[in-house]
């Protein structure tokens, strides 16, 4: 269901643009909420998401599409976590559906699905893998990173149990917002995939907002 | 040639060591089983089972014969090499102690003696803790013999009697592979009663010619067998 939001820019206590294949890896208090803004169209923003008091909970792919019944993720969509907490619900959407079964690139599955001789290419992966490594404090390690949301990326399922990567529904300036249940990391990677085209082979920046409780 | 078998009993659990050039045969018994996985590199345990790399690279939302069960790292753990089943899910996780106990009522060891009520995450997590893995080292799993399909509007529709009694499906493992395995119901199991399935456990070998389907089956299964290839030239140079 597309849904605008209400909020306006100016409130916003927070404003970034995240470069392609930059992170964004930031807190987020319960009752704040997050938009991130496909600026140019074509993006894929790759995110995950912890429970700040007990990183080992985190945001489960499997569980939040289990418990809704529907593999697409929109607007009163509820992030579910690997405890069957509500991390977040998805508040306002101007696209109409984003992935959750697609993973993220890595240079080690860039080579399967693409060329051995891609493996040098910069990655989803190993973008987190450094937001990781330069914020030890949080204590997250490559076994933390689990299957994320793919913001922006439209992965059809046929009813023959096809899987295909389809040219997204989204484009310049279209967003997807949400509200935070409980406080969480926030931990995205603006996809730099140039072998596909969910980035239409040309990655652009997002940008990245947050505001307070209403 | 078969190594060893047996069965494990319904809403139970265990975990084994698979070696490269091994099979696992499993089988469900009396139908209507479910059987929970999750797959670790021994070597490295950090390196896992990957339900998202695994579907995406080969354009399924589903496993079955010709398919590669995919670590993160771009390798082949094991291969599918024969499959009665047709469709095993790997999407839909698994079961919770939470819900369990609201579906199927709770019913404790103090009650029930070995017959109580196992939840597919409490499984994982017992067999996983023996291995130094955590919840954190918890991934999406496989549900073989369970079948959850998509329609056009991404609704969910769990498949009753989807797999009949005697159901099997052979896997060769390509490299060494540290596997969690339960026998807890499917997240999605309608059942009135805590389904508690037998799978049957066979343990053999098989020569590399056994997983060539797999192999060929798609270029992205061919680069994955090299990715294998290179991983494991370290073990074939003579000293």
């Amino acid at each position: 269901m597309l849904k605008e939001s209400d909020l306006r820019a100016e409130a916003a206590i927070m404003r970034r643009v995240v470069g392609a294949g930059d992170f964004f890896f930031e807190k987020l208090q319960k009752g704040q909420t997050l938009r991130i803004v496909d600026v140019e169209g074509n993006q894929a923003a790759d995110t995950l998401f912890y429970n700040v008091e007990d990183i080992s909970e985190r945001y489960s792919a499997v569980d939040t599409i289990r418990t809704q019944g529907n593999i697409y993720l929109e607007t009163g969509t509820r992030l579910i976590s690997t405890e069957n907490n509500v991390m977040l619900e998805i508040t306002a959407d101007t696209v109409g559906r984003h992935d959750t079964l697609g993973g993220a690139c890595a240079s080690e599955s860039n080579t399967v699905r693409y060329d051995l001789e891609k493996r040098h290419m910069h990655s989803c992966r190993d973008n987190w893998m450094l937001a990781l490594a330069l914020n030890e404090k949080y204590g997250l390690t490559k076994r933390d990173i689990t299957h994320n949301i793919n913001f922006f990326m439209n992965v059809p399922v046929t009813a023959e149990g096809g899987l295909d990567f389809a040219d997204g529904l989204s484009g310049p300036g279209k967003y997807v917002e949400m509200r935070a249940e409980m406080d969480v990391l926030v931990l995205i990677s603006n996809c730099p995939q140039l072998n596909n085209p969910c980035s239409g082979y040309n990655p652009t920046p997002l940008e990245i907002l947050i505001w307070d409780t209403a | 040639m078969t190594i060893y078998q047996t069965i494990l009993p319904g809403g139970k659990h265990w975990s084994f060591t698979m070696r490269r050039g091994s099979t696992l045969r499993l089988t469900d018994v009396e139908g209507r089983g479910n059987a929970g996985m999750l797959l670790h590199n021994p070597q490295n345990l950090l390196e896992r089972y990957n339900a998202p790399d695994t579907l995406k690279c080969q354009h399924t939302f589903f496993l079955t014969k010709g398919h590669c069960l995919y670590s993160d790292m771009g390798r082949v753990l094991c291969a599918i090499i024969s499959d009665d089943a047709g469709w095993h899910d790997t999407v839909c996780g698994t079961t919770t102690r939470a819900m369990v106990d609201e579906r199927w009522g709770k019913l404790t060891y103090q009650q029930a003696l070995n017959d109580f009520h196992q939840s597919g995450q409490e499984a994982f997590l017992v067999e996983a803790l023996k291995y130094g893995l955590t919840r954190r080292d918890m991934a999406a799993n496989v549900n073989w013999f369970s079948k959850v399909a998509a329609d056009d509007s991404g609704n969910l529709h769990y498949v009753e009697n989807h797999s009949p009694p005697g159901t099997s499906v052979v896997l060769r493992f390509e490299m060494d592979a540290l596997v969690l395995l339960h026998t807890c119901p499917h997240p999605l199991n309608p059942a009135k009663a805590y389904p508690a399935k037998p799978i049957a456990i066979q343990i053999g070998v098989a020569g590399a010619e056994a997983s060539e389907g797999c192999r060929h089956s798609a270029p992205e299964n061919a680069r994955g067998f090299a990715n294998n290839d290179i991983y494991l030239q370290h073990a074939t140079v003579p000293c």
